[in-house]
């Protein structure tokens, strides 16, 4: 029987990012199409996702893991299309997923709002280094608590 | 065109486009365990991994639009020096960090003027890259922008340092907006020519410049020569280190 493509997409939030596997990648916005092809004989399911950053070594992991879970569910024709168009960007983000980024302990990326501590709220902090441990994110420190936490970059 | 000859225009400019970005992350990474700070090495290792990223895309459609099924790995290992096609700026040593961060910011400055034009491209995939790589470059050149202020505006050393930097690699910009045949097919189909991003990338520069109290040189000896595969000595020796892993086990997999 072939799954819906709302089942397909509970699995795939199931599929954790390899570099921070408190998020999925449909948390994180790569994924961004599920279809099923009309061929009623051996339909083929379509999944569409996006890279991150363009050299993030993760991407090449995600879409193996991507692959591998729906394999693991039993779908065997499944095609991976990487889209380039439109960039993907941290809007893309759920709310969810930042959430989850928060509790993680990595201040997720929100364009408006101040830079805040993720483990004390405090919105005292300074950036340490431009650039991190991942294409991701930037290092920062909280100066209220002195804890030093990674920021996920707005891009 | 006939139907099925290569378009040969497209395929040298994304040549040109990707072994930019891979031979200035190639230099880069040579940096890689000798950065001045901890920041540093972090920024320089994520910089030049990005710039891997865009020259795969950019390879990896120049190989398609070839249509002899070279992949991006055969255009990185499998050409000889003057079959690549980057600026001449790009491979010049890494020398000083101020000679790193001075070509970093004059590269940084153009490829986001670059990438801003081609993102309006005829061409939806050449748009596609460069709208995926723009945000990327913004940042780099955040970065490049802080250090040529503060080096510039810094100590008599640091500011020293920097104007030699920058009256030995100064030279080597005129080339980033030479346009030859190439350039001026493409700006007929619709991709920006390089000769139209000089006056906005020269506004940037002077900007930066001026407040890194650094001084522009005059424009005097301008080479050129790297869009067309004549390239400085540096390049070959780049390649060797960079090459000479899969030439000598073709095909070989960690």
């Amino acid at each position: 029987m072939t799954p819906s493509v709302a089942q397909v997409w509970e699995w795939l939030g199931d599929v954790p990012d390899p570099e921070i596997p408190a998020i999925s990648v449909v948390d994180l916005g790569i994924v961004r199409r599920v279809t099923w092809t009309d061929d009623a004989a051996q339909p083929e399911l379509h999944v569409a996702i996006t890279p991150t950053y363009s050299g993030c070594p993760a991407t090449t992991m995600i879409r193996r893991d991507i692959v591998g879970a729906l394999h693991a569910r039993g779908l065997e024709r499944v095609r991976l299309d990487v889209e380039l168009a439109p960039p993907w960007s941290t809007a893309a983000i759920s709310a969810s997923g930042r959430d989850k980024l928060r509790a993680y302990g990595i201040a997720p990326p929100d364009p408006d709002a101040v830079v805040a501590c993720p483990r004390c709220g405090s919105t005292a902090v300074e950036c340490t280094s431009a650039f991190g441990s991942t294409p991701c994110k930037a290092l920062y420190r909280c100066t209220a608590c002195r804890e030093p936490f990674d920021r996920f970059k707005c891009h | 065109m006939n139907a099925g000859a290569v378009d040969h225009s497209r395929f040298e400019f994304l040549l040109r486009a990707g072994d930019n970005g891979l031979i200035l992350g190639q230099r880069l990474v040579a940096l890689l365990g000798h950065a001045p700070v901890l920041e540093e090495e972090l920024g320089i290792a994520n910089v030049a991994l990005d710039l891997l990223g865009h020259a795969r895309m950019w390879l990896s459609y120049a190989g398609e639009v070839e249509g002899a099924k070279r992949t991006e790995d055969d255009m990185a290992f499998f050409r000889n020096a003057g079959e690549f096609r980057n600026a001449l700026l790009v491979e010049q040593p890494n020398g000083s960090f101020a000679d790193t961060i001075v070509r970093q910011f004059l590269f940084d400055a153009w490829h986001v003027r670059a990438l801003g034009a081609w993102s309006a491209s005829a061409d939806e995939r050449i748009a596609a890259i460069a709208q995926k790589a723009k945000p990327e470059a913004d940042y780099h050149l955040t970065r490049s922008c802080d250090w040529v202020v503060r080096l510039g505006d810094g100590t008599d050393e640091s500011h020293a340092r920097m104007q030699a930097a920058l009256v030995g690699l100064w030279p080597y910009t005129s080339e980033l907006f030479a346009a030859d045949g190439v350039d001026r097919d493409l700006a007929a189909r619709g991709i920006v020519a390089p000769e139209d991003l000089r006056e906005a990338w020269l506004h940037d520069a002077q900007a930066v410049f001026a407040r890194a109290t650094l001084a522009i040189p005059d424009d005097a000896w301008a080479p050129t020569g790297g869009k067309r595969g004549l390239h400085t000595e540096h390049l070959s020796y780049l390649l060797a280190e960079m090459q000479s892993l899969r030439r000598s086990v073709p095909g070989e997999r960690w």
